[in-house]
């Protein structure tokens, strides 16, 4: 896919962009505001990356500008400003996904991809499909195989929000974030630990494990046989 | 003195307030002798108007009796008393007949006989000479052709005329005296006292913050002024001291694992070239990163929130949804340490907050409570779950979100020592942590307008963040809190 990044530091970028292309995605750069505007309005790209705070153009403005043109690319914020209020004036703003500085290269990587799938029109479905697992958004069960497993609320939002980002890396962040609404880190590992017992639930017992680790990122749920 | 001088000396307080004082004295000074005059001398004019009237009635008695035989005997009479009246007959023809005044000035009244009071000047016989003196008379013509005059010398009013004008005068100089003196006292006492703050002032904004303004133990206005400024400072000494430790401990907690880091870092450069090697330091090396900012972060947070300025929206919330999510959430975390989390909550529990910081906060307690109340590899006496408790209730206007665990807890002199920041008690510095997970969530409490308490759980810590509770329950549904990010359900 096509990512552009506006973002000021130039090296930065530069590690990004690189990022972003071992990961298999073709990346523009724009190092202040108004050349971002630009490239932005050209179009064609599948997700913007967007500092904050950028000189000639404040980041934020650019994102008000396209969503005002009726632009839906999907913008992944970047910023310094980490505060609970700083997301919200973000996201108001028309942002998709917010991301504080210092972040880990796993972590941006993640949310680009997701946001990136957000804009096709796959996840409107009302059932989910895993290999034999499969989950019913409308009934609120999950079976594998012909066998139903009973989830626990929570559970069942943690896998919804995995399996509609199937074949994704979806980091411990995002599931604070999407699942239980939590915008800050906390210093123990509790979303291992609800991963580990949905795994348990789902994996358990099964030859083929769809719920995967994936080291330094996340997790990953999908049916690809390794 | 220079003009300079003079104009300084003009503007001080002292100098106003004795204009003032001057100017205000005076003016009630000159209404008072004004009236006291005006009044005594009406007064004066009416008791002179009556003795001549009482006079003259008496003396036509005497003439229409006894002729002007009887008339002048009687005038001869009156006229050798004692503060006697001034009194003067003529004849048709003008000769003076009887009387004890010399004579008139030219151009005198005695032609008008008209009875009504005239003011003149007579000559009155002492001894050898004719003395003028002032009066005030009434000429009456008496039948015969005969004229009288009866008059009252005006000396005496016009003597206590002068004494209100010499009082008046005595009393300029009494008010210019008395201005004087305010002006010296409230230039001496009081503006002394004025300067002697801003002199202290001056002192501590020059870096002796320990200085305090001096308090007399009068009592008075400038003692409260220098009491409140005195609190105040020491308020801003605190400040200024609790500045300089987080400035030192900031120095500590950060610097101490940019030391490790660096060094980690250096040792595998002078070492063997190997990739593996490279990987693991690299690895440890952004696990190094990434405590320090989460360090940093919590740092900045708080220095945000104590000064009041987080930015973060205040809304209407129900603190048992947010205990109720937080222990869904850690529900798992605790049973997998080998506890048991025991929850009671009794909704609902208005406050005006931030769920994201409130959650935070509970989050940090509970997370304190599984390092602290459930240590790896100890079991409980008798195999059972050690519980980690949270509790949401109210209490009268408080909302009260307790979180208690049953490891060792703190002893109850460390209690106010441990919600500083970086203060790691003894027995938490093997375990891992910044030691800002205390004063973070003290912070917000603070900020909520609440406050941390810590207890002691018997066994364990039972630490309680205590937050107002809100007033009115219906701003809950007018302020729709913009929470488009949650996932329905």
């Amino acid at each position: 896919m096509r990512v552009l990044i506006i973002e000021d530091d130039r090296e930065a970028a530069s590690y990004l962009a690189k990022g972003l292309v071992e990961a298999g995605h073709s990346v523009d750069h724009a190092p202040d505001g108004d050349a971002g505007q630009q490239l932005a309005e050209a179009g064609g790209y599948d997700v913007l990356v967007v500092d904050r705070m950028l000189p000639k153009r404040d980041g934020l403005a650019i994102i008000e500008d396209l969503r005002r043109r009726q632009d839906r690319t999907p913008v992944l914020i970047l910023s310094a400003l980490g505060q609970v209020d700083d997301r919200v004036k973000g996201l108001r703003s028309g942002g998709d996904d917010y991301l504080t500085k210092p972040y880990a290269f796993s972590e941006l990587l993640a949310r680009v991809e997701v946001l990136a799938r957000r804009n096709q029109p796959s996840s409107v479905e009302t059932t989910y499909r895993v290999g034999d697992l499969s989950l019913d958004r409308l009934t609120h069960t999950v079976s594998r195989g012909n066998q139903e497993i009973p989830l626990q609320p929570r559970e069942f939002r943690l896998l919804e929000y995995m399996m509609q980002h199937a074949g994704q890396v979806v980091t411990r962040t995002m599931l604070l974030e999407n699942v239980w609404d939590y915008h800050f880190d906390p210093q123990t590992n509790v979303i291992d630990v609800h991963v580990s017992r949905l795994r348990a639930k789902i994996d358990k017992g099964f030859e083929r494990q769809l719920l995967q680790t994936i080291r330094g990122a996340g997790y990953m749920i999908s049916d690809a046989a390794e | 003195m220079t003009p300079l001088n003079r104009i300084g000396m003009i503007r001080t307080t002292a100098f106003k307030l004795a204009i003032v004082y001057l100017l205000a004295f005076t003016g009630l000074t000159a209404f008072l002798i004004g009236y006291i005059s005006y009044n005594t001398n009406a007064l004066l004019d009416r008791q002179l108007d009556a003795t001549i009237t009482a006079e003259i009635n008496s003396l036509t008695e005497q003439y229409r009796r006894g002729g002007i035989r009887q008339l002048v005997s009687s005038v001869e009479l009156r006229s050798r008393r004692p503060g006697a009246s001034l009194y003067l007959v003529n004849d048709f023809s003008g000769r003076s007949i009887v009387g004890n005044v010399a004579g008139l000035l030219p151009g005198s009244a005695m032609d008008i006989p008209d009875g009504q009071p005239v003011h003149v000047t007579y000559y009155r016989l002492d001894g050898d000479q004719a003395l003028e003196y002032d009066a005030i008379v009434r000429i009456y013509a008496l039948p015969g052709g005969f004229r009288m005059l009866v008059g009252r010398d005006i000396a005496e009013r016009e003597e206590f005329n002068r004494v209100i004008r010499d009082a008046a005068q005595f009393s300029v100089l009494v008010m210019v005296a008395l201005g004087l003196a305010t002006w010296i006292f409230v230039s001496r006492a009081v503006l002394k006292r004025v300067e002697n703050v801003a002199a202290t002032s001056r002192h501590i904004m020059s870096g002796d913050l320990s200085r305090r303004l001096e308090v007399t133990g009068s009592g008075d206005e400038f003692d409260d002024l220098a009491n409140s400024l005195n609190e105040m400072l020491a308020r801003i000494e605190a400040l200024m001291i609790g500045l300089k430790e987080v400035s030192d401990d900031i120095a500590h907690d950060l610097k101490t694992p940019l030391n490790r880091l660096r060094t980690r870092l250096e040792a595998t450069l002078r070492g063997p070239a190997d990739a593996t090697v490279y990987r693991d330091a690299i690895a440890a090396s952004i696990g190094e990163a990434d405590q320090l900012i989460q360090v940093f972060d919590a740092l900045l947070r708080i220095a945000r929130m104590e000064a009041g300025s987080s930015g973060d929206e205040m809304v209407p919330l129900d603190a048992a949804e947010i205990v109720e999510d937080l222990a869904d959430l850690y529900e798992p975390v605790v049973e997998d340490a080998g506890g048991v989390l025991r929850k009671a909550v009794d909704g609902p529990l208005p406050i005006a907050g931030n769920r994201t910081l409130i959650s935070q906060a509970l989050a940090n307690l509970i997370d304190n409570a599984i390092k602290y109340g459930l240590p790896a590899g100890e079991d409980a006496p008798g195999g059972e779950q050690r519980p980690v408790t949270i509790k949401g209730l109210r209490e009268g206007d408080e909302i009260r979100l307790c979180v208690a665990d049953s490891g060792p807890g703190i002893p109850e002199a460390d209690h106010a020592r441990a919600l500083q920041r970086f203060v790691r008690l003894e027995q938490s510095r093997t375990l891992p942590g910044s030691g800002l997970g205390l004063s973070l969530v003290s912070a917000i409490a603070r900020l909520h307008g609440g406050r941390l308490v810590l207890a002691d759980a018997k066994p364990g810590l039972e630490v309680t963040l205590i937050l107002p509770a809100r007033a009115n329950e219906k701003k809950a549904v007018e302020d729709a809190h913009d929470r488009g990010e949650r996932p329905a359900g």
